[in-house]
């Protein structure tokens, strides 16, 4: 019984809070404040997964978010994605609270999760059909555009079982620009694959987020990875996690070179410390 | 330790010599599949003819084939097909429309599951054969009975493999789709209709089996035409070579409907790895 009143969406009884907000910080697109998220662990007892999460992500903008594996900072993505209730605190996109999956959101997940009897095409405008957006020769074309973006135009009748894990993980982000999102949330969509390929998809992302103007919501744990992509790196502390520290990161795109600057090693140097310090328990 | 075993293995399987002489594997396992079955009825042949057996009791396969031809040419041949193939094929078709269809139902809602599984795991341990008997009491001698026992003998292999193919459909795939906002009718079409294609098609295959089965026993109980009351009626007389025929032609079906059910599963599981 505590579990699900903890799990009850929170905004929705919090009115001031939400006048607040639409006066003061309606600017922003999408706005954490304060979330926490507990859910009911496995031995009865009360999982805090995250706690007073405070974030505002400007329209076309890239955070990445990184902590140490169990912070519960996928656990901040599902409740962004809206797949989870948030237990007090605010979560608004564009003001309004989100309460469930939209078609303004699209996600990415680690695994490619394709559709395993339909060939590429089908499997890019997979997205398209389940948000009842587009069908039939309408979604093939807009699915061959993107696959022409994602560099997988030869490809569009091979079965994802013929694809390396880096293609597939191109069809996965095909299927979800596919619906012109305007948000991206990434969970480590590149974890499993090889270090060159993740190199060229990292590049590749940036690129297409620019082109397509999308605002990523990127969460990962590789450090390098984090200040690759971002304009902003969010550092999150162990669990129940909180934010320790927000790096901007001012290397100027394209970033195809970056790694090589000495102020990417700078950056770098800085989140780990914060990592650090977060993991260590100190700060 | 491990490793050398490993490497062994690996080396263990060099292409054969005969697969090489014949053409790869596939010919190398009709070869081998025919070679068996050339050197039973070679052993058959030769005890026959030396009469070890009253032919009563082992007929050479000689007098089988012969008894075979009299069967297509008796009188009795279009009536004994078609009482049988209408029993196979009104049982069957409606199991597959049933098991099909309830199977979905049953996968689909846990609750439903809940609710008929324990009568439908009663009816699975049933022999169901058995009930063969109450069908005559039930629905009367007729082709009625016979359908529903064929029915009910083929009815569980697809009830039972469609409904396990709807559970186990990919959670990670259903989560993406919820993504992108798809409802419930979405989820059943395009994941977990198409993911239960080939577990379908298992059962199917399963139930073509247990059909013949059911279409022999129900002519057993009692039959004027039909292949199964055939045998029984040859059986009666010791008319052995006739109920050989009799096998053999089951067999035949069996196979033929198996390999047909199997050429499908090939045709829908082409994206499997």
């Amino acid at each position: 019984m505590p579990a699900r009143l903890m799990n009850a969406p929170a905004q929705s009884s919090d009115e001031g809070e939400r006048t607040s907000l639409i006066s003061g910080d309606g600017s922003r697109y999408l706005h954490a404040r304060k979330v926490t998220i507990a859910y009911a662990g496995r031995d009865g007892g009360v999982v805090q997964a995250i706690e007073g999460i405070d974030l505002s992500v400007e329209r076309g903008e890239f955070v990445c978010v990184v902590g140490p594996s169990g912070c519960g900072k996928t656990t901040f993505l599902n409740a962004v994605a809206g797949f989870l209730p948030i237990s007090s605190g605010a979560l608004t996109l564009r003001g309004r609270p989100i309460q469930r999956p939209g078609p303004e959101r699209a996600m990415v997940f680690q695994q490619p999760g394709l559709l395993p009897w339909r060939d590429v095409l089908g499997n890019v405008t997979f997205g398209l059909e389940m948000s009842g957006r587009m069908r039939g020769r309408k979604a093939a074309e807009r699915a061959r555009s993107l696959l022409e973006l994602v560099g997988l135009a030869d490809f569009a009748h091979s079965y994802p079982h013929q694809l390396s894990g880096g293609m597939q993980q191109r069809v996965n982000l095909a299927r979800a620009l596919a619906v012109e999102p305007e948000l991206l949330l990434l969970d480590e969509p590149f974890a499993s694959v090889d270090a060159q390929t993740r190199e060229t998809l990292q590049i590749e992302l940036l690129a297409i987020c620019e082109r397509a103007k999308v605002t990523a919501l990127f969460v990962t744990h590789d450090i390098g990875e984090a200040v690759f992509l971002a304009d902003r790196v969010c550092v999150f502390s162990r669990r129940p996690g909180r934010i320790v520290r927000e790096v901007r990161i001012h290397l100027p795109k394209p970033r195809a070179q970056a790694r090589l600057e000495s102020e990417f090693l700078a950056y770098v140097r800085e989140v780990a410390g914060a990592l650090g310090g977060a993991a260590n328990g100190r700060e | 330790m491990a490793t050398v075993i490993v490497e062994k293995g690996a080396a263990a399987r060099p292409p054969s010599p005969l697969s090489a002489l014949l053409l790869g594997k596939r010919a190398e396992r009709m070869v081998l599949g025919a070679a068996f079955l050339v050197a039973l009825f070679a052993l058959w042949e030769l005890v026959a003819a030396l009469g070890l057996e009253p032919p009563i009791v082992l007929p050479s396969p000689a007098a089988v084939a012969v008894a075979l031809g009299s069967v297509f040419s008796s009188p009795d041949l279009v009536a004994n097909f078609v009482a049988s193939g209408q029993e196979l094929l009104y049982g069957l078709v409606l199991a597959v429309a049933v098991g099909v269809i309830a199977g979905m139902a049953i996968g689909w809602y846990p609750r439903l599951g809940y609710f008929f599984d324990p009568f439908v795991n009663f009816l699975y341990a049933v022999p169901r054969v058995a009930l063969g008997p109450l069908l005559i009491v039930w629905l009367g001698i007729g082709l009625s009975s016979k359908v529903a026992l064929v029915f009910l003998t083929a009815v569980f292999p697809v009830l039972v493999n469609t409904s396990s193919g709807i559970r186990s459909l990919d959670s990670h795939l259903v989560r993406v789709a919820r993504c992108f906002g798809a409802n419930d009718l979405k989820i059943f079409r395009t994941i977990a209709l198409p993911g239960s294609v080939p577990f379908i098609l298992g059962g199917l295959r399963l139930a073509v089996g247990q059909a013949l089965i059911g279409v022999f026993v129900a002519e057993l109980l009692g039959a004027q035409h039909g292949l199964g009351a055939m045998i029984q009626n040859a059986g009666e007389q010791f008319q052995t070579d006739l109920v050989f025929a009799g096998l053999l032609i089951f067999a035949a079906v069996g196979m033929l409907l198996t390999s047909l059910v199997r050429w499908l599963e090939r045709r829908f599981d082409a994206w499997r790895v």
